[in-house]
C-alpha cells in the first residue's frame, strides 16, 4: 500500500526524522493560510499523488509570494497529474503540500527496503541524491553504499558510521545521520514497512540533514495489523477496477489490452497472460479468481472484465483440482447467462473432470467455445478479439 | 526413494480443527497420508478426524513421534506456529497459509538459523510424494508415482506440471511447492539438489516466476552439479513492473526479477525452457528419448 508523501513526512516526524515546515491542503485558500503560518523566503507546492517524478511534470513548483501559492494551488488541485511514472491519464491531485523553501547545500538519498537475497532490511545511501536511484546503480554503481541489518541485532551504530563516511558527511552531519536511520529504522518495524525512501536527503546551509521528500509503502500483508496506517489509504490514486476486485477477493491488475483473461491461480494467471502475448493478443488484465472459485466470484470477475467495454473477448483458464471443473463449468454458465454477454468467451478446463465441463459449456448454447489446451485457447481468443 | 516424505512419515497438522485444517486433514487422511493427530491449542485431549488433539506440538511429539507438519493457522498466527513446530524438533514443517507479513517471516528464517527443521513455504500448496504422503492442499489424484520431481512456486502451475506428466506416463516422484512469498524456506537449490540426488528422480521439472533472483542462483547451481534433464517455465513476461502479481514475490522491482532475465539463465545452464506451461509433460518426455 502507497501513502502520499504529506503523511510519510508525518510519520517521519512521529519517529524523529525531521522534515521541511510545512503542512497540507485540500483548496488553494488553505494553501495560502498554510503558507501564512510558515515564515521563509518563500514557499513550495506539492501536488500530491502516489507517483514519483512530479517535479518534471510540473506538480512542484516554487511560489515566492502568496498570492503565487493559492494561484498554484489552484492550477494544481482538481487537475490530473502525468509523470513518466503514472499511465496517460494520470493521477488526481486533491491535495497539496505547502513547504518553506529550504536552501540545500548537498543531497544524498537513502532509502529501507527488504532484501530477498539476504532475508534482510537493507539500508541504500548515495551521494547522488535527487536522482532516480536505478539509474545511479546502473551508471555509477561505485557511488552506492548498502548496510544489511541482522533482524535479531537490528540497527547497529556502525551501519551509521559506514553510511556517513560513504556520503562524507560532518562529525554534526553524522549524529543527525543516526537519528535519522535509527527513527527510519524504528518507523519501518513498527509500523510493517516494505520500502522507506527519502530522495533527496539534504544538508541545509546551516548543516541541518532533512527529509526534502518521503516515500512510504507498506507490507499489504500486515496493514490489517495497523488501523492507523490503513486510514491513510486513498483509493482516488489506485486503479478503480483493483480498488473494487479487492471487496470480492479477487486479485486483479488492469493491463493495457483487450483480451480479457480470468484464471484460477497467480502463477497460472501470469502464464495465461504471457500466452496471450505469444499468439500476437494483448491482456487487458491479470485476474486471479483464486483456488476454490464459485458461481458469485465468476460473475464479479466477468462484470470488472466487462466494465469498461474495452475487452473484445474473453479467455477463461481454469485448472480444476479439489475443486472440480464440471462444479465450475456450471459456475460459469451461470454467470454468463445471468449477464447476457455479447462478447466472445474461449474457455479452456483442465483437472479434475474436465470433459465433463467442456461437455457441459459446448452443450450450453450459451456460444462458449471450449479450447482443449491452453495453447489454442490463448490463439481463439487472439483471433476472436481481432475479428471484432 | 523419494525425497523429504514417504509412507513412514508421521504427520500432524496445526490448526486441526479449523476449517481448512479439517478439510485438508481429511483429503489427507482419505489420500493415505499417516496422520497422527493435530494441535489446536485450548482443544487438548478432544479428539478429532477420529484422531487426538493437542494444545502445543511438544505434546503431540511426545505422544505420537510426529516427523513433520503441516500449517493451517491465520496469518498472523503462521510465525507462531512454525517456531513453534521448529522448538518441538519437528523434521519438516510445510506452512500452506498464505498472507504473512513479510517482517514476520524475516524473523522466523533468522531464528531458523542453524536449527535441522526445514521449512516449505508459507504461501504454497504443499508437498507429496504420490501413493505415500501427501502434506497440502494439491488434488492428490492427478499424482502419479514415478519419476519426475517437480519443484514450483506456483499451485496450480504445479498441477498443470503433474498432470501432464502423469498423461504422458511418467508419473512424479515428489512434488514441492516452494510458495510465492519473498521469504520463504526451502528454495530450489535446496530441492534440486535433493532431486540430483534421489534415485527415483530421474527428471526434474522446475516452474519459476517473475520476482527475485533465486531462479537465477539456482541456475548456476543446475549448471555445476545437475545431470538430470531439468524442464523449466517461467511466468510473468508480460507483468508490468512494480506491480505485485498476485503473490507477494511476484514483482519486478529496480529491473530485478523479469521473466527474461531468468529464462535466459537457465537456458543458459542447459535447462530446456518451454514457452507455454501446456508443453511441460511433452518437453520432459522428449528429453529422456533424446
Amino acid at each position: 500500500m502507497n501513502i502520499h508523501e504529506y503523511q510519510a513526512k508525518q510519520l517521519f516526524r512521529d519517529f524523529s526524522v525531521p522534515t521541511p515546515n510545512g503542512d497540507v491542503a485540500s483548496t488553494p485558500l488553505q494553501a495560502r493560510n498554510v503558507a501564512e503560518d510558515i515564515s521563509g523566503l518563500g514557499w513550495v507546492v506539492k501536488a500530491q499523488i502516489h507517483a514519483g517524478a512530479r517535479g518534471k511534470a510540473g506538480g512542484v513548483k516554487v511560489a515566492r509570494t502568496l498570492a503565487e501559492v493559492q494561484a498554484f494551488s489552484e492550477q494544481l488541485l482538481g487537475s490530473r497529474l502525468v509523470t513518466h511514472q503514472t499511465d496517460s491519464a494520470g493521477l488526481p491531485v486533491n491535495s497539496v503540500l505547502i513547504e518553506e523553501v529550504s536552501a540545500i547545500k548537498n543531497e544524498f538519498y537513502l532509502s529501507l527496503l527488504v532484501d530477498r537475497e539476504t532475508e534482510r532490511l537493507i539500508f541504500i545511501a548515495s551521494a547522488a541524491g535527487g536522482m532516480d536511484i536505478e539509474e545511479v546503480a546502473e551508471h555509477s554503481p561505485e557511488k552506492i553504499v548498502r548496510a544489511l541489518v541482522h533482524p535479531a541485532a537490528g540497527l547497529q551504530p556502525y551501519h551509521c558510521r559506514l553510511i556517513a563516511a560513504a556520503l562524507g558527511l560532518g562529525k554534526q552531519q553524522q549524529s543527525q545521520l543516526q537519528t535519522i536511520m535509527t527513527g527510519v529504522y524504528q518507523l519501518f518495524l513498527a509500523k510493517d514497512a516494505s520500502q522507506i525512501e527519502i530522495n533527496p536527503l539534504i544538508e541545509t546551509d546551516q548543516g541541518q540533514l532533512v527529509a526534502l521528500d518521503a516515500k512510504i509503502n507498506f507490507d499489504d500483508n500486515a496493514v490489517a495489523a495497523h488501523a492507523d496506517i490503513a486510514a491513510l489509504r486513498d483509493t482516488t490514486q489506485e486503479d478503480a477496477k483493483e480498488v473494487e476486485a479487492q471487496q470480492f477477493d479477487l486479485n486483479y491488475v488492469t493491463l493495457s489490452g483487450n483480451i480479457g483473461c480470468m484464471v484460477n491461480g497467480a502463477g497460472l494467471a501470469m502464464a495465461t497472460m504471457d500466452m496471450v502475448k505469444l499468439k500476437g493478443g494483448a491482456p487487458a488484465n491479470f485476474l486471479d479468481v483464486g483456488g476454490g472459485t464459485n458461481r458469485e466470484k465468476v460473475k464479479e470477475a466477468f462484470k470488472l472484465i466487462l466494465a469498461d467495454g474495452v475487452v473484445k473477448a474473453v479467455l477463461v483458464n481454469i485448472f480444476g483440482g479439489i475443486v472440480k471443473c464440471d462444479v465450475i463449468a456450471a459456475g460459469i454458465l451461470a454467470a454468463v447467462e445471468e449477464m447476457h454477454l455479447h462478447i466472445p468467451v474461449v474457455v479452456r478446463l483442465e483437472g479434475t473432470n474436465a470433459e465433463q465441463g467442456r461437455a457441459m459449456l459446448n452443450d450450453s448454447g450459451l456460444g462458449l467455445i471450449a479450447a482443449d489446451d491452453l495453447n489454442s485457447a490463448a490463439e481463439r481468443a487472439v483471433a476472436l478479439a481481432e475479428a471484432v | 526413494m523419494s525425497i523429504l516424505i514417504d509412507k513412514q512419515t508421521r504427520v500432524i497438522c496445526q490448526g486441526f480443527t479449523g476449517k481448512q485444517g479439517t478439510f485438508h486433514s481429511e483429503q489427507a487422511l482419505a489420500y493415505g497420508t499417516r496422520l497422527v493427530g493435530g494441535v489446536t491449542p485450548g482443544r487438548g485431549g478432544a479428539t478429532h478426524l477420529d484422531l487426538p488433539v493437542f494444545d502445543t506440538v511438544q505434546q503431540a511429539v511426545a505422544a505420537t513421534a510426529a516427523n513433520a507438519t503441516m500449517i493451517y493457522v491465520p496469518p498472523f498466527f503462521a510465525a507462531d506456529a512454525i517456531l513453534e513446530a521448529v522448538d518441538a524438533g519437528i523434521e519438516l514443517i510445510v506452512c500452506i497459509t498464505e498472507g504473512i507479513p513479510v517482517l514476520e517471516m524475516m524473523r522466523v528464517k533468522a531464528a531458523m538459523q542453524g536449527c535441522k527443521s526445514l521449512l516449505v513455504g508459507p504461501n504454497c500448496p504443499g508437498v507429496i510424494t504420490p501413493g505415500q504422503c501427501k502434506i497440502g492442499i494439491m488434488p492428490g489424484h492427478i499424482h502419479t508415482p514415478g519419476k519426475i520431481g517437480i519443484v514450483s512456486r506456483s499451485g496450480t502451475l504445479t498441477y498443470e506440471a503433474v498432470l501432464q506428466t502423469t498423461n504422458q506416463g511418467l508419473g512424479q516422484s515428489t512434488c514441492v511447492g516452494i510458495g510465492g512469498d519473498p521469504i520463504r524456506g526451502m528454495n530450489f537449490i535446496d530441492v534440486i539438489s535433493r532431486f540430483q540426488n534421489d534415485e527415483q528422480t530421474q527428471g526434474i521439472v522446475m516452474v519459476g516466476e517473475i520476482g527475485g533472483g533465486d531462479e537465477e542462483k539456482a541456475a548456476e547451481f543446475i549448471k555445476a552439479y545437475v545431470t538430470k534433464p531439468v524442464v523449466g517455465y517461467i511466468a510473468g513476461q508480460t507483468a508490468p513492473p512494480g506491480k505485485r502479481m498476485g503473490h507477494a514475490g511476484a514483482i519486478v522491482t529496480g529491473g530485478v526479477g523479469t521473466a527474461a532475465g531468468k529464462i535466459a539463465a537457465m537456458k543458459a545452464a542447459g535447462v530446456q525452457m518451454v514457452s507455454s506451461p501446456s508443453d511441460i509433460g511433452v518437453a520432459m518426455k522428449a528429453s529422456f528419448s533424446n
